[in-house]
């Protein structure tokens, strides 16, 4: 009888697991179409409602509150982050949220050690799967943390390298990962073991990602957020569970995937990213650079420009959507509308800090969908284009990225925007970008710079267009 | 039941592949902040410990306590956030149908 019900309640849980496995593909596969993604997302939400209340339905649950206490406190934590999140702030937020997945399986695999006397008469190929998961839950933890840091600007975005010792620290710490991987496998039980693979992969993870540069952390967060779903999969084998298993394997397999879409769409090679340095060979570049001569511009100017241009190109980097100026340009962009001027926005792949953020922030100020163009199908349109608005964007339209091999941005794809007639530039100061390259745009002959704050710099640009509009012809 | 799992492992990865292959970079970020809060799964391991009571110690159950939160945070946040991205792109024309047509020149 007894045996009967917990068989029963066994088979409604695993079929609760398939339905909730289903969802979360299901709602995945909506996530890739902008129409569907709304629902997709909260299809693969229900999913997982689906797997907790499978997992909680056991004929005699023990430690509810224990639960209901874990619960409550990552909902204190975790919902009003997420409701009060700035679309800008949008990259760090996902790589905390990644991190802490990573480190719920590091704990889970410890607590695993720890109530098998140190996996004690635990078969080996369950074993094998839980020291899997262990280290890189502590990596994608650790990583995940410093990739905020750095984007949160709590740490320096530059490159941080402990110099030469760097790689044979890495591979020391990742051997001692193995080593003691090993030593629990072949039956060695000391706790000491599993807490020094656990710190030596936290070291590891904290030391990878250093070196990395603020420009190619959408790519780290990305394949930090992959190998997360690779360990909750691996867990899930550990636990016997086959929610886990998929669908931790799904993010682990798509995640690899949108990891090398958004590396290419950089023109990155991810061993290229992983190996370090971005932006950390500007001095050994010298460039047309910071001694060429600075054009600078009124706001009166540049409305005069504007208005009698035919067609502006604008090119919106991180800068403008950091001052919060996306709404003050689409005050601006409304007049040059009304006033027959044609109006696009350029959106390189990454402009912002991660591949399609850009087109989330001026979603968020109600520009038309139809004005923006991406970058191949905006480049041949320069050459016509009277003038070419930067805000708040560099890196992305840096033509050494075209013509110098000696910069590190040779290779990555970029906006054509030297090839416009003229050039306005909105900028802070005339500081390097996020990768710490100097831009020869801002110093090209065509080119006016506005200095100022961006929402400040377009709110008079738009108070002397209205003047120039209003005045009688 | 090792083998079944490591089968079933196996072909959710290429699932995972399959559903992935084409995205626009429009949707690179909900995509990985929803693929982000899929992993939190690992909520559930967590729980399947505490449940079943397979954790014993003062130490094991602190660890597992923040384990649920962490995995709380990773999935509530996650949706959360997914969700107010993708309601940007929601918001759609029927304001600018108007806007091309006004071309009488100024």
């Amino acid at each position: 009888m007894i045996v009967g019900t917990a068989l029963t309640g066994a088979t409604t849980r695993e079929l609760l697991y398939i339905v909730s496995f289903s969802l979360f593909i299901y709602g995945l596969s909506g996530l890739t179409g902008p129409k569907t993604a709304v629902r997709g997302n909260r299809i693969a939400a229900a999913g997982m409602a689906v797997a907790i209340i499978a997992t909680l339905l056991q004929p005699d649950p023990s430690n509810m509150w224990l639960i209901a206490l874990g619960v409550a406190i990552g909902v204190a934590l975790g919902v009003p982050a997420a409701r009060r999140v700035k679309m800008t702030q949008m990259p760090q937020m996902v790589a905390i949220f990644n991190g802490v997945g990573g480190g719920a399986v590091a704990l889970i695999s410890w607590v695993e050690f720890r109530s098998t006397d140190g996996f004690a008469a635990v078969s080996t190929h369950i074993v094998v799967f839980s020291l899997f998961a262990a280290p890189i839950g502590m990596i994608s933890f650790w990583g995940s943390t410093i990739a905020f840091a750095k984007l949160q600007d709590l740490l320096p975005g530059r490159p941080l390298t402990i110099g030469r010792l760097q790689t044979p620290l890495n591979a020391a710490l990742a051997a001692a990962v193995v080593a003691c991987a090993v030593a629990i496998v072949a039956g060695a039980h000391s706790e000491a073991l599993i807490v020094a693979l656990l710190i030596a992969s936290a070291v590891l993870g904290v030391l990878v990602v250093l070196p990395i540069g603020g420009a190619d952390m959408p790519v780290v967060i990305s394949s930090l957020n992959a190998l997360t779903g690779l360990a909750a999969a691996a867990t899930g084998v550990a636990l016997d569970n086959t929610s886990l298993i998929v669908a931790g394997m799904i993010v682990g397999a798509s995640g690899t995937i949108l990891t090398r879409q958004m590396a290419a769409a950089m023109n990155r090679s991810i061993t290229s990213i992983i190996a370090g340095g971005f932006g950390g060979t500007s001095e050994s570049a010298p460039m047309t650079g910071p001694g060429g001569i600075v054009h600078s511009a009124s706001p009166a100017d540049v409305a005069i420009q504007l208005a009698y241009a035919r067609q502006v190109v604008i090119v919106p980097g991180f800068g403008m959507a950091a001052s919060q100026a996306q709404y003050a340009m689409r005050e601006m962009t409304k007049l040059l509308d009304a006033n027959d001027v044609q109006v696009k926005y350029a959106i390189h792949p990454v402009a912002g800090r991660m591949p399609g953020h850009m087109n989330v922030l001026l979603a968020e100020a109600e520009v038309p969908y139809e004005q923006l163009v991406e970058m191949n199908d905006i480049n041949p349109e320069f050459p016509r284009t009277d003038v070419a608005l930067l805000i708040g964007a560099n890196d992305v339209v840096n033509p050494d990225a075209r013509s110098n091999p000696q910069s590190p941005l040779y290779g990555m794809p970029i906006l054509d925007i030297d090839k416009a007639q003229s050039i306005i530039v909105l900028k802070r100061s005339m500081r390097p970008g996020y990768a710490g390259v100097d831009n020869p745009v801002f110093t090209d002959p065509k080119t006016s710079m506005l200095f100022g704050d961006a929402r400040e710099s377009l709110d008079s640009v738009t108070q002397a267009l209205k003047e120039l509009v209003t005045a009688p012809a | 039941m090792f083998l079944t799992n490591l089968a079933v492992l196996v072909l959710a990865g290429f699932v995972g592949y399959a559903v992935i292959s084409k995205v626009p970079t429009t949707l690179h970020t909900p995509l990985m902040s929803g693929t982000n809060a899929i992993h939190g799964i690992v909520i559930v391991g967590a729980m399947l410990l505490l449940v079943t009571d397979a954790a014993h110690g003062v130490l094991s159950k602190i660890l597992l306590v923040v384990a649920v939160a962490f995995g709380t945070i990773n999935v509530v946040g996650g949706f959360l956030v997914t969700d107010r991205m993708l309601e940007m792109f929601k918001a759609k024309p029927s304001a600018e149908a108007t806007r091309p047509d006004d071309d009488e020149g100024s």
